[in-house]
């Protein structure tokens, strides 16, 4: 039965591919999130108090760095984004490498971390705009989306971008958690094989 | 002797797990506390903020999934699922865990861009509570990471112990 042999050197296997697309869209996505999010900015001049006929105007501005969940959305866009430039550099120049030792199963942690990283930023994100949008009528907290639309349309845009790659870090990871499966059962079954010849 | 201790640490720790998930749900859900200034009533609950209603349905959901794994039988060959859906309560109980975290951190602090006022100094002991659940969650997240990597120890054998 014809079985991927991940150990064996050179040769690109279904999986392989699989993963290599797979991780070129993930890293499009999460460059794109941290970019749309850290180019975020709006200036506008509002008309705060009017003395007599004389308005006075003040100039807010709406950047990204107000708000900490933002800036940790870049951050870790910024690292996951990062880490799947290496492994697709990893993945195209090693396939001449042995996957042996603790190789396959440092990629296959590094993913899932990621995946974890990626999907606490885009929900801390998403959680804070939707404050920013609706506000909050315990807390008094008035909304800000009424006033700087073009800022929020743009957050939005990037936190789409980011919930796709949300969507393909896990189906990044899990592609890797099954080669290291593939790995290990075609490893036992070779085991097994030498032992009955 | 081995595969057994083995498999008693799993079961410890996804009961651990279990608990710690299980705790962080009740002292969200039981945060709770009226505080009365100015001829006005304001009642501070966790249902006020959507992140906070999340993390309970999240952590529920955690501790669902943890009870049922419990009983799975050791030869189930269910096991290799479980550890993609170990991944998923990971990712689950971290998105959760880090909404919550950014909201409770706006309301401590406040925004002073956007006009936003900090409200734990009127309500201190629903932030000391909501503080507590975070905690839970927190401890709960780190249990989920470890178990993550002893589930997948347990399926495959990832440092290719058995040689060809």
């Amino acid at each position: 039965m014809a079985r991927e042999k991940i150990v064996v050197a050179g040769g690109t296997t279904k999986s392989w591919k699989l993963l290599l697309g797979l991780r070129i869209f993930a890293f499009m996505a999460t460059l794109a999130a941290a970019i749309v999010m850290s180019l975020n900015k709006e200036t506008k001049t509002l008309v705060v108090a009017t003395i007599g006929t004389l308005p006075i105007k003040a100039t807010l501005t709406a950047k990204f760095q107000h708000t900490p969940a933002f800036v940790f959305f870049v951050i870790a866009n910024v690292m996951v984004s990062f880490h799947n430039l290496l492994m697709i550099v990893l993945q195209i120049f090693s396939r001449k490498l042995e996957y042996k030792g603790v190789r396959l199963l440092s990629i296959a942690i590094l993913d899932m971390l990621n995946a974890t990283l990626v999907s606490a930023a885009a929900n801390a994100a998403v959680f804070v705009a939707e404050l920013g949008k609706n506000g909050n009528k315990h807390a008094k907290w008035n909304k800000v989306c009424d006033r700087f639309a073009t800022y929020c349309d743009h957050g939005a845009g990037a936190l789409i971008a980011a919930f796709a790659g949300v969507i393909l870090m896990l189906l990044v990871s899990s592609v890797s958690i099954s080669r290291l499966l593939i790995n290990s059962k075609h490893l036992s079954t070779t085991a097994t094989t030498t032992a009955v010849v | 002797m081995v595969k057994l201790t083995k498999r008693i640490g799993g079961l410890v720790l996804r009961l651990a797990a279990f608990g710690a998930a299980l705790a962080a749900l009740i002292v969200m859900v039981t945060s709770r506390e009226r505080a009365s200034f100015f001829a006005v009533s304001l009642e501070a609950k966790y249902t006020d903020m959507a992140a906070f209603k999340y993390f309970v349905i999240a952590n529920a959901v955690v501790s669902v999934y943890s009870f049922l794994v419990l009983f799975l039988p050791k030869e189930s060959l269910l096991w290799k699922f479980v550890v993609v859906l170990d991944l998923v309560m990971t990712m689950l109980l971290t998105s959760s865990l880090s909404a919550a975290l950014a909201v409770a951190q706006v309301g401590k602090k406040g925004n002073a861009n956007a006009g936003w006022l900090p409200i734990c100094g009127q309500v201190p002991k629903f932030c000391d509570q909501i503080t507590g659940a975070l905690i839970a969650g927190f401890v709960a997240l780190v249990l989920y990471v470890l178990l993550l990597l002893y589930s997948l120890h347990s399926v495959v054998d990832p440092f290719l112990l058995q040689k060809s």
